[in-house]
């Protein structure tokens, strides 16, 4: 992979590569288009086997396909999502089997190209937030089954909105050079020393639940930096925390608990899931349990055992931030959070917070300020959110408080003003 | 002694800084609009209004509240002379056994005094914390929908109720 090595060191050569890229466009215009496919019929969708279609919804859960191919409150898999990236706004595409606006003429052969290649149907790139770079893992078979699935869909009628992107990322073909760098196509390759079971989890997560897409940090060119594979990574402005050694948990994961956080949203010992990790968890509560198994018994190996408890001394804390913070912690959380998960309605004792002893103050503000709130009619774990309740000043102390005496970790710089920043946020929403 | 500004005036208490809002203003203040349901912040039947926005006050303790602008449906308007959300709520008599309505009221409140033009999906959206368990729902939405277009109606002065 020495084209891997390409990888920039730094932003300060984000001109430099613009040019390059500028100048790429030009070179690559004519490699940056492939082939249309074949015009091979789509099948009808009665002519499908129900037990492909069901175990291609299966595998559409596990890789939350209906995560970025759904709109708020629109129908299933109709697109329309927008996908704030560093780069403009990208929309998740409609992938219902309507002939004009969704995949409805795609042939299966243009499906597993899409998925193996991130090429469409008329032989333009797709952009990389479409994780081609992991579902190029996906067997053939999957693949298929998840085709079976999506063709078997109820057709909506929904032209997905245009991309937002700067130029000369609103060039498909700068998508070619991209994939020159950074997409390696290729199948998985189970590790001979694991069982079949951690085998299996890592097909999955590696592949079609494209795990790292969120926990692994990018590069100025959105390419997953795989030096750093699963060090911490971010999705829709939260911190999706490190998965392996350099996890700042606590509490080690072991894989039954990740088992059961997987299924339930929630564990006795960590976090509950925030954020995008609230779907993923709701589609892993559907899916065969030996699956979500897997996927945890090898993320869990990720972690490298009991990592040991990082207390570092605890200096430069602002003290009477800190007597503020407690005051507002005894009124406001400890009522919850002092009383044990074991307790109906009780909460995480919060000295085993990730987010609490996480490299940066965001999460932990989201949470306070938002809490947790499952989608409409899905289950998850639940707290209310405290954005109108606290002030900007009193949320600054709040997390002070928690992350000196609680977490008993080294202060966060800038803390209000990341609470500043969160309160914008919220209101421009 | 903590000073609490409610409904627009200041209230001494002597309360311990911990103590939830909503005991204060059913114990001490004697304002019994809003009513205990959960008291974990999950049922919003003690939804009340601070600084403009919709609260649990189950959950906030008094500690945070001091220089800040407390609303309860107390303040809203009085029997002879009912706020627009209040009349509103009496015209699609939008109650059943009442419980959660003060609560439904302060946050449909909150929502109205920053966007009176506000949609029905906005009002769904903005409304869901707040349970009804009699099943209330469509009528509380044509309340709050019905003193939303009043609101509008009204002239700039008098959107906010009859403040003191």
């Amino acid at each position: 992979m020495a084209l891997n090595d390409l990888e920039a060191p730094s932003h300060r050569s984000a001109f430099g590569a613009l040019a390059a890229v500028l100048l790429g466009v030009a070179i690559f215009w004519a490699f940056g288009l492939q082939q249309a496919l074949s015009a091979d019929e789509p099948p009808s969708g009665s002519s499908f086997d129900p037990a492909l279609v069901s175990k291609g919804a299966q595998l559409a859960a596990i890789g939350n396909c209906a995560a970025c191919h759904t709109a708020p409150h629109g129908k299933p898999f109709a697109g329309g999502r927008a996908l704030r990236t560093p780069f403009g706004t990208i929309y998740g595409t409609n992938i219902t089997p309507d002939p004009d606006t969704g995949i409805g003429q795609w042939s299966q052969a243009d499906f597993l190209r899409a998925m193996h290649d991130g090429v469409d149907r008329r032989g333009r790139h797709l952009y990389p937030a479409f994780p081609y770079d992991h579902f190029t893992r996906v067997t053939d078979e999957d693949v298929d089954a998840i085709y079976a699935f999506l063709m078997t869909r109820d057709l909506v009628r929904a032209e997905t909105p245009r991309n937002e992107l700067a130029f000369p990322l609103n060039i498909r073909a700068t998508v070619g050079i991209w994939k020159l760098l950074y997409f390696r196509r290729g199948v998985f390759q189970p590790a001979p020393s694991e069982n079949a079971q951690w085998n299996r989890g890592a097909y999955l997560a590696e592949g079609l639940a494209h795990c790292a897409a969120c926990h692994t940090p990018r590069n100025f060119l959105g390419a997953e930096k795989k030096r750093l594979d699963f060090t911490g990574g971010e999705s829709a402005g939260w911190h999706a925390p490190a998965l392996n050694a350099a996890s700042s948990a606590p509490s080690p994961w072991t894989a039954d608990r990740l088992f059961a956080y997987l299924r339930q949203g929630m564990d006795d010992v960590h976090d509950a899931a925030a954020g995008p990790m609230a779907q993923v968890v709701h589609n892993l509560s559907q899916v065969p349990e030996e699956d979500v198994r897997a996927i945890a018994l090898y993320v869990a190996s990720l972690g490298g055992g009991q990592t040991p408890q990082r207390r570092a001394s605890v200096s430069g804390v602002d003290t009477q931030a800190v007597e503020r913070g407690a005051a507002i912690y005894a009124g406001a959380c400890a009522s919850c959070h002092d009383m044990g998960r074991q307790v109906l309605g009780g909460a995480l004792e919060l000295s085993l917070s990730t987010s609490v002893a996480m490299p940066a103050p965001g999460n932990l503000i989201r949470i306070i300020r938002e809490g947790f709130v499952p989608a409409d009619g899905e289950k998850g774990p639940w707290m209310p959110g405290f954005a109108g309740a606290l002030t900007d000043r009193q949320l600054t102390d709040l997390v002070i408080y928690l992350r000196a005496h609680v977490g008993e970790k080294p202060a966060w710089d800038g803390v209000a003003g990341e609470v500043e920043k969160a309160a914008r946020n919220k209101s421009r929403e | 002694m903590i000073t609490l500004n409610v409904n627009g005036q200041p209230r001494q208490v002597d309360a311990d800084p911990a103590t939830p809002l909503l005991y204060v203003l059913r114990d001490h203040l004697e304002l019994n609009g809003a009513k205990f349901g959960c008291g974990v912040g999950q049922c919003g039947a003690c939804t009340v209004m601070v600084d403009g926005e919709a609260i649990f006050s189950c959950i906030t303790p008094v500690s945070v509240l001091r220089d800040r602008q407390i609303k309860t449906i107390e303040g809203l308007g009085t029997i002879d002379n009912p706020g627009p959300l209040q009349r509103a709520f009496i015209e699609e008599q939008a109650a059943q056994c009442g419980y959660c309505i003060a609560g439904m009221i302060m946050r449909a409140q909150a929502l109205l005094e920053k966007n009176p033009s506000a949609s029905e999906a906005e009002i769904r959206e903005t409304l869901s914390p707040n349970l009804c368990r009699c099943g209330t729902h469509m009528r509380i939405l044509r309340a709050v929908g019905r003193a939303a277009r009043a609101m509008q109606n009204t002239s700039t002065g008098n959107t906010k109720g009859s403040d003191p």
